[in-house]
């Protein structure tokens, strides 16, 4: 019995395997699970779901007359005051610039990173790299450097009175709203986009194109639909942030062209209305919600 | 053309006809100034070890490769330009390529939906293709929920439906264990004889090639070394490469000495028939099935003979293959498994003995 002696220190003897150690081992397996993604699970609750809460019980309270908000007389005229042209108005933008974002981003975005996803794997992560760049400087920097490539002598104004369009203000309008914003957010598309169609075989390609289906026809019934994860997943990634977009508008966007995330800015602080500020970011957030939902659902029914 | 009522094969317009070939990859040429006319109806296989340019072909004839140089003709028209979707052939790709997202009923119709054919027809010759290939009942199934062999199957039925004029098949059988591959050879013969249309077939696996095409060309480093049916390729094999590649084969180093008779390694002349210029280094290819094995003394008198001594033997149930040594070579001689007749031991002096036509001088 010199192998039992030989056995290293530490280990446990081996038994006969039974249905009660078998059960043990996995409560034991999922207390550890559940241990370590404590602090995860912590900060969620103590800074997302408590302020969450804090901003749902805000959004019902009272606004009284020094500025300040009454913790008492529960109500819905925050709500209702949605639905009052101005904010009404507000709304809409928002909604009609986030999906032109969205879609722009989206036309821009497919064929980049279908050009990614066919290249070898070295210069595959090389593209992918340089999509990554910006993001290594600050977003704020980002946007006021496309303040003086729209403004008044910046490149874009020259550009066009070169080629004898006349000067052409851009800054301030929505047009360089949309521009900051896809801009901003087009890495956001590329990413899943690429992901989606890297996993696609491309003898598929080849096999509706050897089937009589043009390069069109090819893209729409074989690339798409199989890559549609990843135009659901960057759908939502860009017009979620477009959606409540607050640094780009703010930077490029002029007085008329007041967006959610604005508005919600000079509820809280400019017009001391927090239960107003606070029931838009609901809304806000249930849309978003909403999208959410929209992609789980339909990526997974498709992976 | 001239000669009218002359029924010879080369008279019909080829299938296929490839003249002067050649696609380069880069500094790579993949395949090289290939000359190869494929008849209508056909059952015609590429065949090659993997690199050798045989897919490059196929993929050239499907239009999803462009050659770089060289004229290829489908039933006449030239065709090296024109992009697949407006070429008469269809192909069954290595890995089937289904798609993943429609149903085997929607992978069948793609080709006819692609071309705009009337729906009633579409679903009258998808019924059609299903039943051609045993698919019937499975039609809403998706590629994920079926077996290699039902894949392989709707890969056929989805090119088969267009009615191509050439059929193009990758590997069909590679992603299949062997006994469904061997199931599948069958089939897919019976499939070519009822449908008539030109099979062309790549593979690397010469007994695939041996039991289904009617005629083979064997290709290597881009080059196509032999076309021909599977017996001549077997039987006079044009040079080394393809002597070896084919089937089982001992190839004895010799040169030529007159248009009957070669010069063995050892210095031994034998009578060997080859049209290769006096001096030239050859190969005599000695089938191990066509080799005799005898006591040295007992060589009937009508056989040539080399001596060594018997290695080892392997058991094969059916056959049993006896490895002799000579001090240049090393030959292998595959016996029926019988019982009675010379049964040598380990060891011991054979003599290894073949008939005038049983051997085949090739090119060295």
């Amino acid at each position: 019995m010199t192998m039992v002696a030989d056995r290293p220190e530490g280990l446990e003897e081996a038994a006969v395997a039974t249905p009660e150690f078998e059960k043990a081992a996995e409560r034991a397996a999922s207390r550890r699970g559940f241990l370590l993604s404590l602090p995860a699970y912590a900060y969620l609750v103590l800074f997302f779901a408590v302020p969450l809460g804090i901003v749902m019980i805000y959004s019902f309270a009272t606004r009284n007359r020094f500025g300040g908000t009454d913790l008492s007389g529960w109500n819905l005229d925050a709500y209702r005051k949605l639905g009052e042209p101005i904010v009404r108005d507000i709304l809409f933008r928002s909604l009609w610039l986030a999906i032109l974002t969205t879609l722009i981003c989206l036309v821009v975005a497919y064929p980049f990173a279908y050009f990614i996803a066919t290249r070898t794997p070295l210069v595959r992560n090389l593209m992918l790299v340089f999509v990554m760049i910006p993001f290594w400087t600050n977003f704020l920097v980002r946007n006021y450097a496309w303040r003086v490539l729209l403004g008044n002598d910046g490149l874009f104004t020259n550009i066009s009175e070169a080629i004898g369009l006349g000067e052409r203000e851009l800054l301030f309008t929505t047009s360089a709203v949309v521009i900051g914003l896809v801009y901003g957010f087009l890495p956001f598309m590329v990413l899943p986009l690429y992901a989606s169609i890297e996993r696609i075989d491309l003898s598929l390609v080849e096999a509706s194109r050897d089937l009589y289906a043009s390069g069109f026809q090819t893209f729409r019934r074989v690339l798409l639909p199989l890559s549609m994860p990843g135009v659901i997943a960057g759908s939502i990634l860009v017009f979620v942030p477009s959606l409540g977009a607050y640094v780009t508008p703010e930077i490029l966007g002029g007085a008329k062209t007041t967006l959610l995330g604005s508005y919600i800015v000079t509820q809280f602080l400019t017009a001391r209305n927090w239960p107003v500020g606070a029931s838009l970011s609901f809304v806000l957030m249930a849309v978003m919600l909403v999208a959410t939902l929209v992609y789980f659902r339909t990526g997974g029914r498709n992976l | 053309m001239s000669d009218r009522g002359d029924h010879h094969v080369s008279e019909q317009i080829a299938a296929v006809k490839l003249t002067a070939i050649t696609k380069r990859f880069g500094s790579v040429v993949a395949v090289d100034n290939v000359d190869l006319e494929i008849a209508d109806g056909e059952f015609f296989a590429l065949l090659g070890p993997s690199g050798c340019g045989k897919t490059t072909t196929l993929r050239m004839v499907a239009g999803l490769e462009f050659p770089t140089e060289g004229s290829l003709k489908i039933f006449g028209d030239e065709a090296g330009t024109l992009p697949p979707n407006k070429r008469p052939v269809n192909t069954v790709f290595q890995d089937y390529a289904l798609f993943p997202h429609m149903t085997v009923e929607a992978n069948v119709a793609f080709g006819l939906k692609m071309q705009r054919v009337a729906k009633q027809e579409i679903a009258g010759r998808v019924q059609e293709a299903i039943s051609l290939v045993r698919l019937e009942g499975l039609e809403q199934r998706r590629s994920q929920q079926l077996s290699g062999g039902q894949r392989q199957r709707v890969a056929l039925a989805r090119a088969l439906v267009n009615r191509p004029k050439v059929l193009l098949l990758d590997e069909p059988l590679g992603a299949l264990d062997l006994k469904l591959r061997q199931e599948m050879q069958g089939e897919l013969k019976a499939l070519q004889r009822e449908v008539g249309i030109t099979f062309v077939f790549v593979t690397h696996d010469q007994e695939e090639a041996l039991t289904m095409a009617d005629r083979i060309g064997v290709m290597n480093e881009g080059e196509l070394l032999q076309v021909g049916t599977p017996a001549e390729i077997y039987e006079h094999p044009v040079n080394r490469f393809v002597a070896n590649f084919i089937g089982q084969t001992n190839l004895l180093d010799a040169s030529v000495v007159s248009n009957d008779t070669v010069c063995l390694a050892n210095g031994v002349h034998i009578p060997g028939k080859s049209d290769l210029p006096v001096g030239t280094r050859v190969a005599v290819c000695l089938r191990p099935e066509r080799a005799g094995m005898h006591a040295p003394e007992e060589v009937p008198a009508d056989q040539q003979s080399v001596v060594g001594r018997l290695e080892s033997v392997t058991y094969l149930g059916n056959a049993l293959v006896y490895t002799v040594m000579l001090d240049w070579a090393r030959l292998e001689v595959r016996r029926e498994n019988q019982p009675g007749g010379y049964q040598p031991h380990v060891g011991e002096e054979v003599a290894v003995s073949w008939t005038l036509d049983a051997i085949s001088v090739v090119r060295a």
